[in-house]
């Protein structure tokens, strides 16, 4: 573009105040929506909450109130505690599939980005070849046919179909920075490979990989819902925020808030996951930034 | 041109051999001896008997798979010992449902995407652009079948407008009025995922392409805007939209299940769930490999368009 606009720009950083205001009160909205809904997930044993499967035949179907804040269930079951509880089977399926997903997927793509070669070469042809399953149909079929299902199964077939994506992204962000000047200045100087695939070319992938990261769990969370709604998920009476939603669908009329509440959940998590993810990718590339 | 289609066509023919491979190694996740899990309650002497002759169950793995794929590209995905139908026959009677479901949706995708994306382009940054941009980040966190529970709540219940709710699918052949009626809900949620991607997609290209300079030219000419954006700059615009839609609609056919499941429209997807819940092994199977090779297929269809759009990309 113009160096007009390049030069708006970096008089605007210039004068901008640090990265922290830059991001927006909404970035920041969204990153302590996702603590506190972290939180609530980790302290949930020890948070004053009634028991997700504890039946209160004294209250069902019953609307929120001060003893139940959103309401009880069909089965007289506290909907505000399950909403909590059920926030675990997500994160914990988002969270562990990315682990394996970045765990396998993210060395293997810096490194053949930074080799290149036939180790590249090889790689890259094998997982396109990956790429082009369909993964969701593929994860479906897997987890049909082995049974019995367990969260740990979902983890692993959702997190190894994420490598080829996983892959692919970071192999793209490293290519991007491999041939810079300062890469091939530490080479000269005789740093060792460990060194600079550490020291220089992670830190620059980082916030890309970061940013990918929070989308892939955005992703995982929709799947494990959807996976509910086919009976894939989790067991009941386990509750998720998949399997409340799927539960409520039957007596929608008689009980709108056990559909709403974890719905909302679900969504405002979703929201603050993409807002926050899409944010510091546009932070972070200063190509897309400009648009 | 050719040479690059071939080669596509070569890649298109070793991933669904691979997709097959996968399909079939499929009923060996069943924990135990196959053959017991499928057959069930139906476990008889023939119907074993017919198992063995469909699976080779008693032959090395490798035998096996020859076996079926024989069978299969017989057209013969094996014998139902649920419902006692052949899997290939449930297939035929629920695909077009699908079809339709994804046509109809794109079509209507399109037809919103397209205009949405040159109106925030042509002034980006102005008060539409930033309400369009907003609107379409929050309605793609929101998942498929959340939507379908709030437009059932919404449009079925209070509104109470006919042959929208949940088992009122008519099939085509019936009547098509109230079978485009019983379409329009689930369409209408496959379309709203659709155009939230196809809009931002085909937004950020445009953008780029009414920064060219035959675009300045085209203007100093004083030709329209309107003209411009349709004539000009769409089709340079439109190699990406035309890649994500590919993917998409790969996506759709699974969020597709959902929706179904959930309106109870015996497509492909219903059926799949309804399969797995009642452990039916064959059909499962059957439904994953014409699914998949379907999305393969649509892939392909979607990347051939992409040359067609822009003929550069079959010449690198």
């Amino acid at each position: 573009m113009s160096s007009s606009l390049e030069l708006s720009e970096l008089v605007e950083e210039a004068t901008e105040a640090p990265d922290g205001r830059r991001l927006g009160v909404l970035f920041w909205v969204c990153v302590g929506w996702l603590a506190l809904n972290l939180l609530a997930a980790i302290l949930a044993n020890v948070l004053p909450l009634p028991n997700p499967l504890t039946q209160d035949y004294n209250a069902i179907n019953a609307g929120p109130s001060l003893h139940h804040l959103f309401g009880t269930d069909d089965l007289g079951r506290d909907i505000f505690s399950r909403v909590v509880f059920g926030s675990r089977v997500s994160i914990e399926a988002g969270l562990g599939s990315m682990v394996i997903g970045f765990g396998v997927g993210a060395p293997l793509g810096m490194l053949a980005a930074y080799r290149r070669g036939r180790f590249d070469q090889v790689l890259t042809v094998v997982m396109y070849v990956v790429l082009a399953f369909p993964a969701i149909i593929a994860t479906i079929a897997i987890l049909s046919f082995w049974t019995p299902r367990t969260l740990l199964k979902i983890i692993v077939v959702v997190g190894v179909a994420a490598i080829p994506l996983v892959y692919r992204v970071i192999r793209t962000a490293t290519l991007a920075v491999a041939t810079q000047d300062f890469v091939v200045a530490a080479k000269v100087q005789g740093a060792s490979d460990t060194r600079i695939l550490v020291r220089e070319l992670l830190p620059n992938v980082a916030p890309i990989a970061v940013s990918f990261l929070l989308i892939g769990v955005a992703t995982v969370v929709t799947l494990e819902g959807s996976l509910a709604f086919l009976g894939l998920s989790v067991a009941p009476p386990t509750p998720s925020w998949g399997n409340m939603i799927n539960e409520s669908r039957t007596i929608l009329q008689l009980n709108p808030w056990l559909a709403l509440f974890p719905s909302a959940a679900m969504c405002l998590f979703l929201l603050s996951l993409n807002f926050i993810g899409d944010r510091l990718r546009t932070h972070f590339d200063v190509t897309e930034g400009k648009l | 041109m050719a040479r690059y289609l071939a080669r596509r066509l070569v890649t298109l023919v070793g991933i669904v051999i691979i997709i097959s491979v996968g399909a079939f190694y499929l009923i060996h996740l069943l924990p135990g001896d196959p053959a017991t899990v499928i057959l069930g309650t139906g476990d008889s002497p023939q119907n074993r008997a017919r198992l063995y002759a469909q699976l080779g169950l008693n032959r090395p793995i490798i035998e096996q798979y020859f076996v079926w794929m024989k069978n299969v590209l017989h057209g013969n995905l094996g014998i139902s010992f649920i419902s006692q139908v052949p899997v290939w026959t449930t297939i035929r009677a629920a695909l077009p449902i699908d079809l339709e479901m994804i046509v109809l949706s794109q079509i209507l995708s399109f037809a919103v995407a397209i205009p949405l994306a040159m109106s925030s382009a042509k002034r980006p940054d102005s008060w539409l652009d930033r309400f369009l941009g907003a609107f379409s980040f929050t309605m793609l966190s929101i998942p498929a079948f959340i939507l379908v529970v709030v437009l059932v709540l919404v449009v079925a219940i209070k509104l109470a407008v006919p042959h929208t709710g949940v088992s009122s699918y008519v099939p085509l052949s019936q009547d098509w009025v109230t079978n485009l009626e019983s379409m329009a809900l689930p369409s209408i949620v496959l379309a709203i995922g659709s155009v939230t991607v196809y809009y931002r997609v085909l937004r950020s290209d445009l953008i780029a392409t009414l920064q060219q300079e035959y675009i300045t030219l085209a203007r100093s000419k004083g030709i329209s805007q309107r003209r411009i954006l349709w004539r000009h700059a769409l089709r340079p615009s439109s190699v990406a939209l035309l890649g994500t839609a590919g993917v998409n609609i790969g996506g759709l056919l699974a969020g597709g299940f959902i929706v179904q499941y959930l309106l109870d429209i015996p497509g492909l997807g219903y059926t799949l769930v309804n399969s797995i819940g009642l452990s039916d092994y064959l059909v499962v199977q059957g439904i994953v490999l014409v699914v998949s090779i379907g999305v393969i297929v649509i892939n392909f269809v979607f990347d051939f368009l992409i040359t067609l759009v822009d003929p550069r990309i079959a010449r690198e």
